[in-house]
């Protein structure tokens, strides 16, 4: 089908993928609830046609993509990717998509586009969990403009050769696999380029728990958990914990952004 | 003593004493006419303690539900993708449900005239007792993969986990001392240490509340609240009007 990329061999984790089923149903995406299951219960009503992204802030050229276009602006490639959750389980994902600078290079960012921000949906009469005023919806991402222009921070379109399930964030989230999953906006309507680093949203809600850059570290415990080891899903009940990697195993790609910088201090 | 018996609550059967009324009636054997006609509710009849003991086999299976329902889950793939996550929330509500039940006992037997109730009342805690081991074992095994350094670790660095021991700590000495040996033994003592259901059910709503303050996620945590502090408020009421309104 149209969401079935071609496999990039760039892009692949030797890990067994974690089971379809488990990728849909065990989400976090407050706007439907805070449950694990309830995105899977609860996001089918979301609409997701017709979808559009409006991309502005620091650009030459502001845009607003219909979905469909932004489906046809690269062919959609196929990579595997580590899913490290901040709450010290992970998965392993196909993901179909492509690099998020496909889409920045076609709106050209001015020099003043030092972060870059990503706006979820809100849909009041779709979305139950927006009810609980625990975020104060849109559920707002961000990154730094490098962080957003590396190859590995994806576009996601598909999971598993097909269109992304809305409990995934459909029809289009972001997946950056060094970061932990909060990061990762999803069903993303809005992505504007700014001067100063935005306030995102669980930085607002606990700022000693979740910072801006929430890079995947073993060393740096989250207050109420460690984050030495993690739990692969799908392993089974009695499977034991796995080492986490500095970011997520994608140091040799990533590590050189942070050169220089405290990452217990930028946590 | 009136008083003192409607402030200790405890796991066990001790020194029991009437319904509000300030007259001390026994919970075992027959109730007098007298019992019967000066009951709160009027004329109804007192449950005899026998009568309750022969419902306990009930309660005791009922309690049993959350283990039936995890091994249903576990046959029935429903354990979610997460199953050591799931198991460690879930025997940890179930503690608290557990423990919340017991300290409805107190105030439910003066509030419908049926004293003889207590007799559940160490079964239940002893339930809130065994779903609380089940709970630390859980956390034990999969979060802290057995090892005793990495336990005290959690217990030194997060202060939830450190008030969920110090709950833990609590339950154990009750449900050691929840034996009528214990109970002879202690006199006294028995029922000023076994107020110490008070602190751990406070310490495990706070213990709840703090897992989900990173997440501003507090509707369960508040309602547990709730339903303890009502608990608690109904035992002091009792208590004023025990000290201070003798006759009523």
């Amino acid at each position: 089908g149209p969401y079935a990329g071609k496999p990039n061999p760039d892009y692949v984790v030797m890990d067994k993928l974690t089971a379809e089923k488990d990728v849909s149903t065990y989400n976090n995406f407050y706007e439907f609830g805070t449950g694990k299951q309830d995105p899977a219960d609860y996001a089918g009503k979301m609409k997701t046609r017709p979808w559009s992204v409006v991309v502005e802030g620091e650009v030459a050229k502001p845009r607003t993509f219909d979905i469909d276009d932004l489906l046809k602006l690269a062919p959609l490639e196929e990579r595997v990717y580590r899913m490290r959750c901040v709450e010290a389980w992970s998965m392993v994902i196909p993901w179909e998509g492509y690099s998020l600078s496909t889409l920045l290079k076609q709106v050209e960012p001015t020099s003043k586009a030092k972060y870059i921000e990503f706006v979820t949906a809100v849909q009041p009469a779709n979305m139950p969990g927006l009810n609980d005023r625990i975020i104060d919806w849109p559920y707002v991402e961000a990154l730094r403009i490098d962080e957003a222009m590396h190859p590995l921070t994806l576009m996601v379109f598909g999971v598993y050769g097909k269109a992304l399930p809305n409990a995934n964030g459909a029809p289009l989230r972001i997946s950056i696999p060094w970061k932990y999953g909060f990061k990762s906006g999803k069903s993303i309507v809005k992505i504007r380029l700014v001067e100063k680093m935005p306030m995102t949203s669980w930085v607002k809600i606990a700022p000693t728990e979740y910072g801006f850059y929430a890079n995947v570290n073993p060393e740096v415990p989250h207050p109420r958990w460690s984050q030495a080891t993690e739990r692969r899903i799908g392993g089974g009940v009695f499977a034991p914990r796995a080492k986490t990697l500095m970011f997520n195993g994608y140091a040799d790609q990533v590590a050189s952004l942070y050169s220089g910088m405290d990452l217990r201090r930028n946590y | 003593m009136a008083g003192q018996a409607s402030a200790a609550d405890s796991m066990a059967q001790a020194n029991e004493r009437g319904s509000g009324g300030g007259s001390p009636q026994s919970a075992e054997g027959p109730p007098s006419r007298r019992q019967v006609l000066s009951s709160g509710l009027g004329a109804r009849p007192k449950w005899t303690a026998k009568q309750v003991g022969r419902v306990k086999p009930l309660v005791f299976i009922l309690a049993l539900y959350p283990v039936a329902y995890w091994i249903w889950l576990g046959f029935n793939d429903g354990l979610t993708a997460n199953p050591p996550e799931f198991l460690i929330r879930s025997s940890g509500v179930w503690a608290l449900v557990a423990l919340c039940l017991t300290l409805l006992i107190t105030p439910l037997r003066r509030l419908i005239g049926q004293p003889a109730l207590v007799r559940c009342r160490r079964m239940l805690g002893l339930f809130a007792f065994f779903y609380t081991v089940l709970h630390v074992w859980a956390w034990a095994y999969w979060e802290r993969d057995w090892s005793l350094a990495s336990m005290w670790a959690d217990i030194l660095q997060r202060p939830f986990i450190a008030i969920g021991a110090i709950a833990t700590l609590a339950m154990l000495a009750l449900a050691f001392t929840s034996t009528r040996g214990w109970i002879r033994r202690m006199g006294h003592y028995w029922q000023v240490l076994h107020w110490l259901v008070y602190p751990a059910a406070v310490l495990s709503v706070w213990h709840f509340w703090l897992i989900r303050a990173g997440k501003n996620n507090f509707f369960e945590p508040y309602a547990y609240g709730v339903v303890v502090a009502v608990l608690l408020l109904i035992r002091l009421g009792f208590y004023i009007r025990n000290r201070w309104l003798p006759g009523s």
